[in-house]
């Protein structure tokens, strides 16, 4: 079977001055269509780069991504532009809906940078929103909203597009811990209706929702398997780690209460 | 991408800020409102010109020749043969002179009068009109024979029939620096009759005009053409025929109307051009204005920015939506103006017309069509033209930063 996603090598560098950060430090990995995976790690692991690089918002400076069986590593802006909104579907931790328009607008976003008719627009738009139960907010506007209705627009507006993966960036970061979970929830139902889904996590307790997890450190994959192999919530260096809450919450009792 | 709804974007984010938008319209507005205020008043007065030469007539011709006191002189009978010999060109001539001395009628004294020494050729009978385009009302106009014996009679128009004798003048009499003439024609009305107008008039035989006012350095001849097409060459005639008598050109000046009337407008012309030119730096200084505001907006959608770009929107979808937005804003900017300058326009010709009296058919400042398209097509090149810079900053924005970015 064709991999969905195909790391190959991949290095990202960035120059600070005299030194070099390697915020991906030889990258190799595969996600195939239908998976669920949770890419974790600490702060400053590589993960927004990670997510940067599958979501073709940035190349690696070297190795190949391979998304959908075309090479995407080495594009330009305007073509990353077109794979974005042929094959990506972003959920963003800010939600980073458009305050201006309405609900269905929003929704409307990839499809009118697809070329897609006004008719067909209006119509997969609401199919979309009744997918995560919101049609009947198609004209509020996001501020009018709650937290975990943004969220859901926002999967909404993700999913309208057709997308062949949805790249979940901290989608419960903003949200307290019960819509948090009805997110959780609602990306796993998503799942099983075939669609593949990758969530970029810095909390084991979240990641564990998802059917594997990727484990980065220092730019390096340090764990790569099921997520329920107690192996895959092992954290190194948990002492330093004092921003992430989210393993101790896992094995002592609440943090964020 | 799509111009609905980046049209209406524009619109919604003008709404949002009304004050802002105000002032980064104003520069636009203020041009726009010049431009069309300028040209109105250029074609008010280009138009009004042009009703007081076609009262007068536009196919006139008048020659101005100095008299040397010497039997070089031209007469009046060289003038009448040259009309006979060119009928193609030429339908008629009479000396014309202007009279200096107060007009009288019992105790009232009318010193806006103009008086002129005319030949009876100065009234056509085939058209039953003068010259200078009035036709006759009562009576009949100044005869040959009034002419060869300087016979003491006029002509009067309609506003010196009303003033001076209340509306019944045939056969009375009023004098021109104190020598009496009777009244044998009134006029019919032929402009607003006010003082000074057209119909404030008299017309004496120019043989009574040489004794009211001797010493005079020249002879006016006032020629008319066929029409004004003819009135060039009609023109040439004259003046060869007066280089056949003197030999020298600087004895004599001929001056169509139809000349005249082109001069006029080619002065007006370029005085419009050069205001116009000056409100365009107006213009100029309010694309300067939306660029500044553009730049603003920009940095403050960094983010929205960065959320168009993450769902596929590539740097021209960006670029378009921006330069839209800097157009629609301009040309609302710019219709403002348009209106304004055609309320202003109204304004200015109400106030000339309170302030010379003239009523209604004196100058009207009109707006054309051709300025108004002009101002809104460059108000919405200059939203275009300035919005440019902004929205290639945003179109190459990078989404990742932009996505980071509060
Ligand atoms: N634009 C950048 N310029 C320089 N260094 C960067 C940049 N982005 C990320 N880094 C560095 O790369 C490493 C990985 O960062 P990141 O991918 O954001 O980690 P995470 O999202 O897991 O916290 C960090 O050391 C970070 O400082
Ligand atoms: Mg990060």
């Amino acid at each position: 079977m064709e991999h969905l996603i195909e790391f190959r090598d991949i290095y990202k560098i960035y120059q600070m001055g005299e030194e070099e950060v390697h915020a991906l430090d030889g990258v190799s990995m595969t996600i195939d269509p239908g998976e669920f995976v949770a890419i974790v790690g600490q702060s400053g692991s590589g993960k927004s780069t990670a997510m940067n690089i599958i979501g073709c918002l940035d190349v690696p400076t070297s190795g190949t991504y391979h998304l959908g069986g075309i090479d995407v590593s080495t594009m330009e802006d305007d073509q990353q532009a077109e794979i974005r909104n042929k094959m990506l579907g972003f959920i963003f931790q800010q939600y980073n809906l458009i305050p201006k328009l309405n609900v269905q607008e929003n929704v409307e976003l990839p499809l009118l940078y697809a070329g897609v008719s006004a008719e067909e627009r209006h119509e997969r738009a609401v199919r979309s929103l009744e997918r995560v139960g919101l049609a009947d907010k198609r004209k509020n506007l996001p501020s009018q909203l709650s937290g975990g209705q943004q969220q859901r627009v926002s999967i909404a507006r993700a999913l309208a597009g057709n997308p062949s993966v949805i790249l979940a960036d901290e989608p419960t970061g903003a949200l307290d811990s019960r819509t948090g979970r009805e997110v959780l929830t609602f990306l796993q139902k998503l799942n099983a209706e075939g669609d593949t889904v990758v969530l970029i996590t810095h909390d084991n307790s979240i990641a564990v929702k998802a059917k594997r997890i990727i484990r980065l450190q220092d730019g390096k994959i340090i764990y790569d398997g099921d997520s329920q192999d107690p192996q895959a919530v092992v954290q190194p260096h948990e002492e330093e780690s004092s921003e992430d809450d989210g393993f101790a919450a896992l094995i002592g009792e609440g943090v964020e209460g | 991408m799509n111009f609905g709804q980046s049209f209406r974007l524009a619109v919604k984010s003008l709404m949002t800020s009304k004050m802002r938008s105000l002032l980064t319209m104003l520069g636009i507005i203020i041009g726009v409102a010049a431009v069309i205020i300028i040209t109105s008043l250029g074609n008010g007065m280009q138009n009004y010109m042009n009703d007081q030469f076609e009262e007068m007539g536009s196919n006139l011709i008048q020659a101005q020749v100095w008299t040397t006191g010497t039997s070089l002189d031209i007469q009046a009978e060289d003038m009448y043969a040259l009309v006979e010999k060119y009928p193609q060109y030429l339908s008629g001539v009479t000396p014309y002179k202007t009279v200096q001395g107060t007009v009288r009628q019992g105790n009232d004294e009318f010193k806006r009068t103009s008086v002129y020494g005319v030949g009876e050729t100065f009234y056509n009978i085939d058209k039953n009109t003068i010259m200078t385009g009035s036709s006759m009302g009562q009576g009949r106009f100044l005869s040959y024979v009034d002419v060869e014996r300087a016979q003491p009679v006029c002509v009067i128009g309609a506003y010196i029939e009303k003033e001076a004798f209340g509306g019944d003048a045939l056969g009375k009499t009023l004098t021109v620096s104190g020598a009496p003439f009777t009244v044998v024609g009134v006029l019919a009305q032929n402009g607003d009759n006010s003082e000074g107008s057209s119909d404030d008039c008299i017309y004496i035989p120019y043989t009574q005009a040489d004794r009211l006012s001797q010493g005079s350095y020249y002879a006016l001849y006032m020629f008319t053409s066929i029409d004004r097409s003819t009135a060039a060459a009609a023109k040439g005639i004259v003046e060869n025929r007066l280089l056949k008598a003197y030999h020298d050109s600087d004895y004599y000046l001929v001056m169509t109307s139809a000349e005249m009337m082109d001069a006029m407008d080619s002065m007006v012309n370029l005085l419009m051009a050069i205001l116009t030119l000056i409100a365009a730096i107006s213009l100029l200084v309010g694309g300067i204005g939306i660029m500044n505001i553009m730049l603003v907006s920009v940095t403050e959608r960094t983010r929205e920015i960065g959320i168009r770009k993450s769902l596929g929107a590539k740097g021209r979808d960006i670029r378009s939506q921006f330069i839209i937005e800097a157009g629609t804003t301009s040309a609302i900017g710019g219709s403002i103006g348009i209106i304004l300058g055609i309320i202003m326009a109204n304004v200015i010709t109400n106030v000339i017309a309170l302030v010379l009296g003239t009523g209604n058919d004196g100058f009207v400042a009109m707006p054309t069509l051709q300025g108004i398209g002009v101002a809104f097509g460059v108000s919405v090149a200059i939203g275009i033209l300035f919005g440019y810079l902004p929205a290639n900053k945003a179109a190459k924005l990078n989404p990742i930063d932009a996505l980071r970015y509060d």
